[in-house]
């Protein structure tokens, strides 16, 4: 491509140029704007050619895919409620549904990044957080890193797999398979600033018409540093499994290392005096 | 043919109540989410814990090795600590390798190296240590060798508490400081343990066979560790072998001490996968 911003790869691909254009891009997901249709989900695996992760009914309101997984990368929460009366417009004998559209959070420190020992994840120049499937050898470890239980080892295959971002689409200028297939707005992509910006406003707009109890999900002030894709709920958030205050596992490096560096001179110590001074043969 | 009872009527009618009084599904009061858990359980099975074992026994027997050969101790307790650690080594390498997704692409441990990742460290620690185990073992380069062999022993033994602590584990991450101190101090009570049985008498491995026994109980009784139902891991790893050295029976005591670091090793990964599940 003649444009500047954009350098040809050796394969033929263009991709945006990092010094000259970091567009970092993110998800915002709107729950209130979110009608449960599960678009997202089969977008999801039609474009990315996920595999099947079982047909089970789990009795969980309308929610049959139950969580995010090696095989789930779009995932539709059902928060059911009681009928609170005059809020929502239902009868008062429906409960009330809230439904949003879960995804990789794509955190800024993101733990299953930092743990993986191969250097298969790797940033993106979009700013996401992706899986090099030619490189990831299975160890699972970023399984335990994640603090969102988003990332899993997939049994059959044996690679470690989660959202892509749709990298591939990215690249080519596209936007994700899922923000394409939303049929509401509830998925919007973008560029992260504006994303925020537009995140904002709308929550200035649910507040004047009195939803007050709509909050964004973006935890910025925790360890994880705040995440490229956020989300919109309302009432609290660990309602829709997005917890308070996530850590990403690397603040327990420094305390754990030490540890270990004590431990590791008291035995060393303990183990020339057992020699030095209770050697009896 | 089933007839209708007072009582099954009774029943009846008692279901038509319940359905009629049948309130919608509510989770208001409840900050979950249909009670499923967040986090994602541990993908490893039992060669992991059976790694941190047989790679502690080995780290802790070259350290062991290097301050016996300092202290100019026998020569065959020299040579059988050196070849303990070079068989851990060894036996390692298929423990790590066959829990692999792809096990064939285990070279890729070596692409890079990420101090902030532990188990990359621990990756480049077993080459290291397996090489400079091998070369103490074969009495190749022996000053240095042994010497390197253990100082990266003491890291095999204690470097996969960290493993565990530093990750999103709720009950791993509470033990983040405990866990590479638990089991530095049984692959130490490990490597003693095997040079027992090979017959070695030397007194010094008594006394660090003492020194992880005592520090087993105090962690074994210490609040919340691993779950009660892993009491029997703790009670050989911990109180049996300190009351079995005390009284001199230290073969007892040796085999006590492998089979407790070996089945608290496998306890800890286990109570991590129900930690995971658990509802925050």
């Amino acid at each position: 491509m003649a444009d500047g911003r954009m350098t040809t790869m050796d394969d033929g691909s263009a991709i945006r140029n990092p010094q000259s254009a970091i567009r970092t891009t993110g998800f915002f997901t709107d729950s209130t704007l979110c009608i449960g249709c599960k678009a997202c989900e089969v977008a999801c695996k039609e474009w990315n050619d996920v595999p099947d992760d079982g047909f089970l009914w789990s009795g969980l309101s309308y929610d049959n895919t139950t969580a995010l997984g090696h095989s789930t990368w779009r995932h539709v929460k059902f928060v059911e409620h009681a009928a609170t009366i005059g809020v929502g417009g239902n009868s008062p004998e429906q409960a009330t549904w809230q439904f949003s559209s879960d995804v990789c959070k794509h955190c800024e420190n993101a733990g299953c990044l930092e743990s993986c020992p191969t250097g298969s994840i790797v940033r993106t120049e979009f700013g996401s957080v992706f899986v090099q499937p030619d490189i990831c050898n299975g160890c699972g470890y970023c399984v335990v890193n994640c603090p969102f239980g988003v990332i899993d080892r997939e049994p059959d295959d044996g690679r470690a797999f989660k959202c892509t971002f749709c990298y591939d689409r990215q690249r080519a200028g596209e936007q994700p398979a899922c923000a394409k297939a939303c049929p509401t707005g509830s998925i919007l992509f973008g560029d992260l600033d504006a994303l925020e910006r537009a995140a904002d406003a709308r929550i200035a707009k649910l507040h004047a018409a009195g939803m007050t109890d709509a909050t964004i999900w973006n935890p910025k002030e925790s360890s994880v540093g705040g995440a490229h894709a956020f989300f919109l709920v309302r009432g609290d958030a660990r309602q829709y499994n997005l917890p308070a205050n996530p850590d990403v596992p690397t603040v327990h490096l420094k305390s754990s290392w030490s540890a270990a560096a004590t431990a590791a001179g008291v035995l060393a110590l303990g183990a020339l005096m057992a020699f030095a001074f209770g050697s009896k043969r | 043919m089933k007839r209708p009872t007072p009582e099954s009527e009774r029943r009846l009618d008692e279901l038509r109540e319940r359905a009629a009084q049948h309130q919608p599904a509510q989770q208001s009061s409840k900050l979950s989410y249909h009670d499923l858990p967040l986090l994602k359980p541990p993908v490893w099975t039992w060669e992991i814990p059976a790694y941190f074992f047989v790679g502690g026994a080995a780290g802790a027997s070259a350290m062991v090795a290097f301050a016996a050969q300092l202290t100019g101790a026998n020569a065959d307790l020299v040579r059988d600590a050196r070849r303990i650690a070079a068989i851990g080594a060894v036996l390692s390498a298929p423990l790590l390798i066959s829990d692999l997704g792809r096990p064939e692409r285990f070279l890729n441990m070596l692409r890079v190296f990420k101090v902030r990742s532990p188990m990359s460290v621990g990756a480049w620690t077993l080459t290291a240590f397996g090489g400079a185990a091998a070369a103490a073992a074969f009495e190749i380069a022996t000053p240095i060798s042994s010497a390197a062999a253990a100082a990266t022993g003491l890291v095999m033994s204690t470097y996969t508490g960290v493993l565990l602590g530093a990750t999103a584990i709720p009950l791993w991450s509470r033990n983040a400081r405990m866990l590479p101190v638990h089991f530095g101090a049984s692959s130490f009570g490990s490597a003693v343990s095997l040079l027992e049985l090979r017959g070695h008498t030397d007194a010094a491995l008594n006394a660090l066979g003492l020194g992880a026994a005592i520090f087993e109980t105090a962690a074994g009784a210490a609040p919340s560790p691993t779950p009660r139902r892993h009491a029997l891991a703790d009670a050989l790893a911990g109180p049996v072998p300190l009351l079995l050295r005390l009284f001199n029976k230290r073969k007892a005591a040796a085999v006590s001490t492998l089979l407790g670091s070996l089945l608290t090793r496998l306890a800890w990964v286990e109570a991590g996968k129900a930690s995971a599940r658990d509802i925050a």
